[in-house]
């Protein structure tokens, strides 16, 4: 039995904070011990959910011993691997083979029963739909004792409910998934600016059979430049499309300079003057049409900066994101932006994404229509934004994406998902309720 | 030295040290063998190893208390170029007080076991190959504290030395750990001081370093070569006052 470790813990936005009982088992066979040994467990990966998902005072179970890479089929591009194992670490060993991720989210440090957890979707949402889409199937450890092999074709329900399940269905051990292939390290980017909010619609809805797009939005933008965005739209590019000179190497990857932030950030510095100054630049300098840039770059650029949460100070911060049905979109989620625009302290990192079908998780995030991202200080005057937030999203049909969420009611989160009663009853079915819990959980009445 | 002799072969290759070790060697590009207790685990690493480096991994059963090593050696049917004991068993000092038998176990899995295996390890190896031998900071002068372990590790310290010795002229080369606190399931559930704990990662990086550089003997974290020059020179009649 592995000793358990109390210590503070939190999500990515360092808000809230809890201490947790912490324990760490070194294989799989000892999660039923630690399961067992906990009056309630939540499942934590690499930490990387933002909010309180991964949160619980009574027992916080990590994987980050659970990282093994299990088996790689290089025919099929199937890969088994155990629960911890981090994105990052996979795009490492199967890029130079020429498989990469079929869905990525916005940072490498993940693990995949995060990602199952959260269903991840990336900047191909549209096209590839949320990261389950593509699972094969998952081992899942029940407090009762059991692990089941879990799939599209057996206990389906309890399938549903695991991906996109914040954690809140059991411990998932190790999974199945495909793999894509491609022929090189680089993405063919092409830059688009769109002066305002339906100039950015115009732009994605064009964009429909692109295989990556992705806004980065002016959240201080008012008036007539309400919602200016600039648009990066990708594709993987192909061997023939490298310089002569690379095509030797297509996989190569620069070595990253990484840069850290090493204090936490004075309030000043996100005050909106200097927000202001950098949302200018970065609508105006960006170069618009095509270059070749490396993947990392693409999809991972924050990961550039380790610790960048920092920069929101000691107080942490929160990210507000949510998505609007197609046809709400354009009313909605300019009123999104005046709210914001009005009601809240600065924010330079804002996206924009259209996406695709919902997915078949019963608390899957991804519907058609558009999502908007943003992340706010910690502080009351935003507290208070996101609450008149969450009534639009509702007003507008709306849901509230759970891995960012730390302050949402229950009320407007169970507004958002309709199928959270059969949900809650494959929690009681499997012997779930009030075993496996977060203070995220436990917050939203799950 | 440029190169790492391969394949390298890991003692106790399960434990947080060995594996960190092993994921060190395979980033490199070595061939690895992987010896212990625990083959199931073991075989889990293999193809974590085999997935993320591309290197080939073999897995082996081997207790170090076994006492003869011959058979270990011969059916490994490769001699390896690189062969790191990692064994260790820190034990509980009140217990091997008492019970003989808990004392005996740790002497057998720090020294004479280890030994025994080195022995037959290093009759087989050519020049230019390398010897590792993780012994421990606890050697360098018995405590009330854990003076069963730290004699059996003295006792192994005491055994790599001679082994380089012996060995020096023919080019087999003979490197000597010691490591401080590591953060391990070894050490799990001490209350170990931050600054003067090491990761298992950050010790297999030295390790490696060091055998590419021909070191012979190393701390790890060179704060302890000045923490165990401190204690070894406290005068007996002081020291056996102390509570360390």
């Amino acid at each position: 039995m592995p000793t358990a470790a109390r210590g503070v813990l939190t999500g990515w936005g360092r808000y809230p904070r809890a201490a947790c009982t912490r324990v760490t088992p070194p294989a799989p066979d000892a999660i039923a011990a630690a399961l067992a040994a906990q009056p309630t467990t939540i499942a934590r990966g690499n930490g990387r959910s933002y909010g309180d998902s991964s949160l619980n005072p009574d027992g916080v179970l990590s994987t980050a011993r659970l990282s093994h890479m299990l088996a790689f089929d290089a025919q099929s591009g199937v890969l088994v691997c155990e629960a911890g194992t981090l994105l990052g670490d996979i795009t490492n060993a199967l890029l130079p083979h020429g498989w990469f991720v079929p869905v990525t989210p916005g940072t490498r440090f993940v693990t995949v029963g995060g990602m199952i957890a959260s269903d991840v979707h990336g900047k191909n949402h549209h096209g590839a739909g949320s990261f389950a889409d593509h699972l094969l199937w998952l081992d899942l450890a029940l407090p009762d004792g059991r692990t089941l092999r879990i799939s599209p074709d057996a206990e389906t329900a309890l399938f549903a409910a695991t991906c996109g399940g914040m954690g809140l269905t059991g411990v998932i051990v190790r999974a199945a998934f495909t793999l894509q292939r491609v022929e090189t390290a680089l993405i063919r980017q092409r830059t688009l600016r769109a002066p305002n909010l339906e100039a950015a619609f115009a732009v994605f809805e064009a964009a429909q059979t692109a295989t990556y797009s992705v806004a980065w939005i002016d959240g201080l933008a008012s008036g007539a430049s309400l919602g200016r965005s600039v648009i990066h739209i990708g594709e993987h590019a192909r061997r023939d499309e490298l310089p002569l000179a690379d095509r030797a190497a297509p996989f190569a990857r620069p070595a990253k300079r990484r840069l850290r932030v090493p204090f936490d950030f004075p309030a000043f510095a996100l005050s909106r003057i200097p927000v202001k100054i950098f949302n200018e630049l970065a609508y105006h300098l960006p170069t618009t049409g095509e270059q070749l840039i490396d993947l990392d770059s693409y999809f991972y650029p924050l990961d550039a900066v380790l610790d960048w949460n920092r920069i929101y100070g000691r107080r942490g911060f929160v990210q507000y994101q949510c998505v609007l049905p197609l046809a709400e979109s354009p009313i909605g989620i300019r009123r999104l932006l005046e709210a914001i625009a009005t009601g809240g302290d600065a924010s330079f990192l804002a996206v924009l994404k259209r996406m695709g079908p919902q997915s078949f998780g019963m608390l899957s995030f991804p519907m058609p229509g558009y999502t908007l991202a943003m992340d706010f200080p910690a502080n009351a005057r935003n507290l208070a934004l996101l609450a008149r937030l969450d009534a639009i999203t509702a007003e507008h049909h709306g849901r509230i994406y759970l891995t960012k969420d730390a302050t949402a009611t229950a009320e407007a989160v169970a507004r958002g998902y309709p199928r959270l009663d059969a949900f809650r009853d494959v929690r009681q079915r499997y012997g779930l309720a009030g075993r496996v819990e977060s203070l995220q959980s436990r917050r939203l009445e799950i | 030295m440029t190169a790492i002799p391969t394949p390298v072969l890991i003692i106790a290759a399960g434990s947080d040290i060995g594996i960190a070790l092993a994921h060190g060697y395979a980033a490199r590009g070595c061939a690895l063998i992987l010896a212990g207790r625990d083959t199931a685990a073991l075989a889990t690493t293999r193809s974590d190893l085999e997935i993320r480096y591309g290197v080939t991994v073999e897995v082996v059963r081997c207790d170090v208390t076994e006492p003869d090593p011959e058979p270990f050696f011969d059916a490994l049917g490769v001699v390896p170029g690189t062969v790191v004991m990692v064994a260790g068993l820190l034990g509980n000092q009140t217990q091997a007080t008492d019970n003989a038998a808990h004392a005996e176990q740790i002497m057998a899995t720090n020294y004479s076991g280890p030994a025994r295996m080195l022995l037959a390890a290093a009759r087989r190896m050519t020049p230019s190959d390398t010897i590792i031998g993780i012994s421990s900071v606890a050697g360098d002068r018995g405590r009330a504290s854990n003076y069963v372990y730290g004699s059996a590790k003295a006792g192994f310290t005491a055994f790599l030395s001679g082994l380089r010795n012996a060995h020096a002229k023919r080019g087999v080369h003979v490197l000597t750990v010691k490591p401080g606190f590591v953060d391990t399931r070894m050490t799990a559930g001490l209350d170990l001081p931050p600054v003067l704990t090491a990761q298992p990662g950050d010790v297999a990086e030295a390790i490696i370093r060091a055998q590419l550089r021909g070191r012979n003997v190393i701390y790890t974290k060179p704060i302890w070569w000045l923490i165990m020059l401190i204690i070894r020179h406290i005068p007996e009649a002081i020291f056996k006052r102390l509570t360390l």
